[in-house]
């Protein structure tokens, strides 16, 4: 709480901020002391919203005169007032009462909510359909009939986590790349998941649906405000549970149309960019972010792992040993550990030879080849 | 003839004595509500503040996992089966339990399943860290090695429970004295023969999932991996068609205390005594039919999701019953307020409290929102604290006298209720906020909305630790001397085990008591 005011003080004190970060301040501000469910940004989060309410208050209503009658009687029903106990203990008329009235107020409630559910199992005719996959610990957007497929990593620096750095707004609902969609139009959600189970949601469209590893689940929005909506991943998934965050971009379509394109165009190029060769210092510094992103979490910045779950990648007899090796386990994941994911149709060539170029290169370790996009298409064209 | 008890720790190896038993069962259970209670206030450290300060994410989830595991099988049943053992038999007039000596063996292989449990911690790859309903294939493919202690664990932790809930209904159907014919039973005799059959019909299902996990991890079976033709969900059901009884096995009983304690101190019989008994049967059948209401994100068809918010909702219905009874009970008594009443009364408030966040978490589209949030966190340690353990702590206050003979310190009771009842509100309250407003559940770190509730939860959290140490306090001060309680110990009380001495002998009933 102290914080707060600390942060406010801090904020008046020290420099004349932008009005821009005020603002994102003060919402900032409203939103810390948040009691309440969000009323969202789609009609079905707005009837959610409502229909929490409904029931919310039915229960205050109900607490009231049942507290009301308790407190009363514990005021004035009390031996220290002289007050001499009745001895009555039994009445069916009583009973019949409060059985009947409860569940005529149930179903008062069961008309509003199986109205609403009804609306959210409405998934047919989308004008767009998104496949959603999760993974140990990131998202995969797949937009369906075009090229653009990407992940949505967790964007929010180590150094925050780890306490080094002032954490920012938006303090682990940061994502490298959001999922874009545009506004006013039906979007179809296909959800499933590559590992363990895990739960796409975000508040603000009242979506949460379950990715399931083997099983597709659907769900729809259809976002009435551009905005930037974020979420979490809500099923515990091991780990770094608390760090997959959900990031959605509701765009004009206009907007998204040409972002549509330039993704697609930037997928195109990539594929170009598997022909290319590079130097070792090219790949070093890209395979040094490719590992950061997804390698770091579990066999650690440092390249030392976590004894006794995760393997070093310093001195390791993958990373140190044949390059075939290295290719495989890194490409078609672990025989052994579920956990070492087969990474080959999650990420580009020109990564993957990025990565594993850097892999025999850091942490001490020094092989001194360097591998080409071209070297990974080849080994994954054998396979 | 009676005869005494072994000197020495023989006692307590080789007893047969209900009463000895018993009082192993419930310090037992204390030690564990220590044990996971350390966990909680790890996990409520570390969520302090945000950024990750105290432990690392993999400790974590082993914490909450731990805590969760701990609390359930390891506190809250192993003290209701306690008070079981104490009380059961001396309030139907029985010498003991019907199974002397399996009682002996199901609370003396607890300690060894709860060392196996713990020393997961220290082994590599450290503890169960996939919560404690340990969804497939979290808990299979990708569990720790140590996912194989933890199963046998839950083997035997099932077996105790399954031999108590025998020993239980066979005490209860073929021991009670003459003339105690069922529904003159106190409401504590019944909601357990209830909860015994719960056990009975679920803890083999328990059984039956962690060995098909077992199968899974160790014999290349594939109940639960979709590549193998399994199903990830199937785990879950099967989970929730005993986790659901469960959670209802852990309150039961509760509610059988509460029923004794509120006439007793409100001067005034039980309102409503067979419609108590009707409620508690309505909801041990509801119990059976609602398991899917825990997941209501997995992607049912929308009949099933219907299906289970109708049913779910009706339990409404009989535990409001429940709450009216005891609310109309006190309704014109003359009320006193002793430490076992305050926590009985705090019990009806902040139960109905639970249960009203139950209703609104029951309507499936409003689920979708709360869903694995902390909001349930709030729900159901609403239900479960003030629920399971403020009732087993009334019921302790209440029979401490007539098991020691010695009046506990009334000032340090009550002391120890607005502590811990501060402390619950602190702790759990906030949660329905962060949670209403996003914060999912399960995890070490958290964006900077939630901040300033979570760090209120967190002193709270501290505090209702605290008030356990004057609990434990006042309890081995009452154990060793104090002022000398009468054979009633309370103001005209109702039941069996009053008629008998304070502190009662080692055998009582020996002879059966006539039961008008």
């Amino acid at each position: 709480m102290l914080k707060g005011f600390n942060r406010l003080f801090a904020l008046l004190a020290t420099s004349v901020p932008s009005l821009s970060s005020l603002a994102q301040e003060q919402k900032a501000e409203a939103e810390r002391w948040g009691v309440n469910m969000t009323q969202g940004v789609t009609e079905v989060s707005q009837t959610t919203y409502e229909l929490h309410m409904l029931i919310f208050w039915i229960c205050v209503a109900i607490g009231v005169v049942v507290f009301g009658v308790m407190f009363y009687s514990m005021w004035r029903h009390r031996k220290s007032k002289g007050y001499k106990a009745a001895q009555f203990h039994e009445s069916t008329a009583v009973e019949l009462v409060w059985t009947i009235v409860p569940t005529i107020i149930l179903i008062l409630m069961a008309i509003p909510a199986t109205k609403t559910l009804y609306d959210i199992y409405d998934t047919g005719e989308a004008d767009l359909d998104i496949m959603i996959t999760g993974y140990q610990w990131k998202w995969k957007y797949d937009y369906l009939g075009s090229d653009v497929s990407f992940f949505s990593n967790l964007a929010t620096p180590r150094s925050q986590i780890d306490n080094l750095q002032p954490k920012e707004t938006s303090y682990l609902l940061e994502v490298d790349e959001p999922m874009v969609v545009p506004v006013d139009k039906k979007i179809r959600f296909l959800i499933t998941a590559n590992d363990v189970i895990h739960a796409w949601w975000v508040p603000d469209l009242a979506v949460k649906k379950d990715a399931i590893p083997g099983f597709i689940n659907e769900s729809w929005t259809r976002i009435d405000e551009p905005g930037i909506y974020r979420g979490q991943c809500a099923e515990l998934c091991g780990k770094d549970h608390g760090f997959m965050p959900v990031v959605v971009k509701a765009v004009p379509q206009a907007e998204y149309d040409s972002w549509l394109a330039e993704r697609a165009a930037e997928a195109a190029k990539m594929r170009e960019l598997t022909e290319k060769t590079f130097s070792f210092d090219e790949l070093f510094a890209r395979g040094e972010k490719v590992y950061n992103r997804t390698c770091a979490a579990c066999h650690q910045p440092d390249g030392q792992g976590v004894p006794g779950s995760f393997p070093a990648i310093a001195g390791s007899a993958v990373a140190t040993g044949e390059l075939e090796g290295h290719l495989d386990m890194v490409i078609n994941g672990s025989q052994v550990n579920p956990a070492m994911q087969a990474f080959g149709p999650q990420m580009s060539e020109v990564d993957l030879a990025a990565v594993i170029t850097y892999q025999r290169n850091a942490f001490g370790n020094d092989m001194g080849d360097t591998v080409q996009p071209i070297d990974i298409l080849n080994f994954k064209n054998k396979q | 003839m009676a005869h005494g008890p072994q000197p020495g720790f023989k006692r307590w190896l080789y007893t047969t004595n209900h009463k000895d038993i018993g009082s192993m069962y419930l310090w037992f259970s204390f030690a564990m509500f220590l044990l996971g209670g350390c966990m909680a206030l790890v996990i409520r450290a570390e969520l302090f503040e945000p950024g990750l300060q105290i432990v690392q994410p993999e400790f974590f989830n082993q914490m909450t996992t731990m805590h969760g595991l701990i609390m359930v099988f390891g506190a809250v049943m192993p003290a209701f089966v306690g008070l079981a053992n104490w009380m059961i038999p001396m309030m139907v007039g029985a010498p003991d339990m019907a199974l002397p000596r399996m009682n002996n063996w199901s609370f003396w292989i607890l300690p060894f399943a709860f060392t196996m449990l713990a020393s997961t911690l220290f082994m590599d790859g450290g503890a169960p860290n996939f919560g404690w309903t340990f969804y497939a294939p979290l808990s299979t493919e990708y569990a720790p090695p140590s996912v194989t202690f933890f199963i046998f664990a839950i083997h035997i932790m099932g077996a105790s429970s399954i031999m108590g809930a025998i020993n239980i209904i066979a005490t209860i159907l073929n021991m009670r004295a003459p003339g105690m014919t069922l529904m003159k039973m106190p409401l504590f005799v019944w909601t357990w023969l209830i909860t015994a059959y719960l056990l009975i019909a679920v803890m083999p299902v328990l059984a039956g999932v962690v060995t098909m996990m077992l199968m899974d991890i160790h014999f290349g079976t594939s109940f639960f991996s979709a590549a193998g033709g399994g199903d990830p969900v199937l785990f879950q059901h099967v989970f929730w068609f005993f986790g659901h009884p469960e959670v209802y096995i852990m309150i039961l009983p509760a509610f059988g205390i509460v029923s004794a304690i509120i006439p007793t101190f409100a001067r005034k019989p039980l309102f409503g005594y067979s419609s108590m008994v009707y409620a508690t049967a309505s909801i041990a059948f509801l119990s059976f039919i609602v398991w899917a209401h825990h997941m209501f994100t997995v992607g049912m068809p929308i009949a099933g999701e219907l299906f289970f918010m109708y049913a779910t909702m009706l339990i409404a219905v009989p535990t409001g019953v429940k709450v009216f009874n005891w609310i109309t009970t006190m309704f014109r008594g003359s009320m006193t307020f002793e430490t076992p009443m305050l926590f009985s009364i705090a019990f009806v408030i902040l139960f109905t409290l639970g249960g009203f966040s139950g209703l609104m978490l029951a309507i499936a589209p409003a689920d979708f929102q709360y869903h694995d949030t902390y909001f349930v966190v709030a729900h159901f340690h609403y239900v479960l604290v003030p629920g399971a353990i403020f009732s087993i702590t009334a019921g302790v206050y209440y029979w401490l006298p007539k098991w020691t003979g010695n009046m506990y310190n009334e000032t340090m009771g009550k002391v120890h209720f607005w502590l811990a009842f501060i402390g619950l509100n602190v702790t759990f309250f906030p949660m329905h906020f962060v949670g209403l407003a996003g914060m999912p559940r399960r995890i070490p770190d958290y964006a900077l909305q939630f901040a300033d509730f979570n760090q209120i939860a967190s002193m709270g959290a501290f505090l209702f630790g605290a008030a356990q140490i004057v609990f434990l306090f006042n309890v081995v001060r009452t154990v060793q001397g104090g002022k000398k309680a009468s054979d009633e110990v309370w103001d005209n009380p109702e039941g069996l085990e009053w008629t008998v001495p304070s502190p009662a002998p080692y055998h009582t009933f020996s002879t059966p008591p006539s039961v008008r």
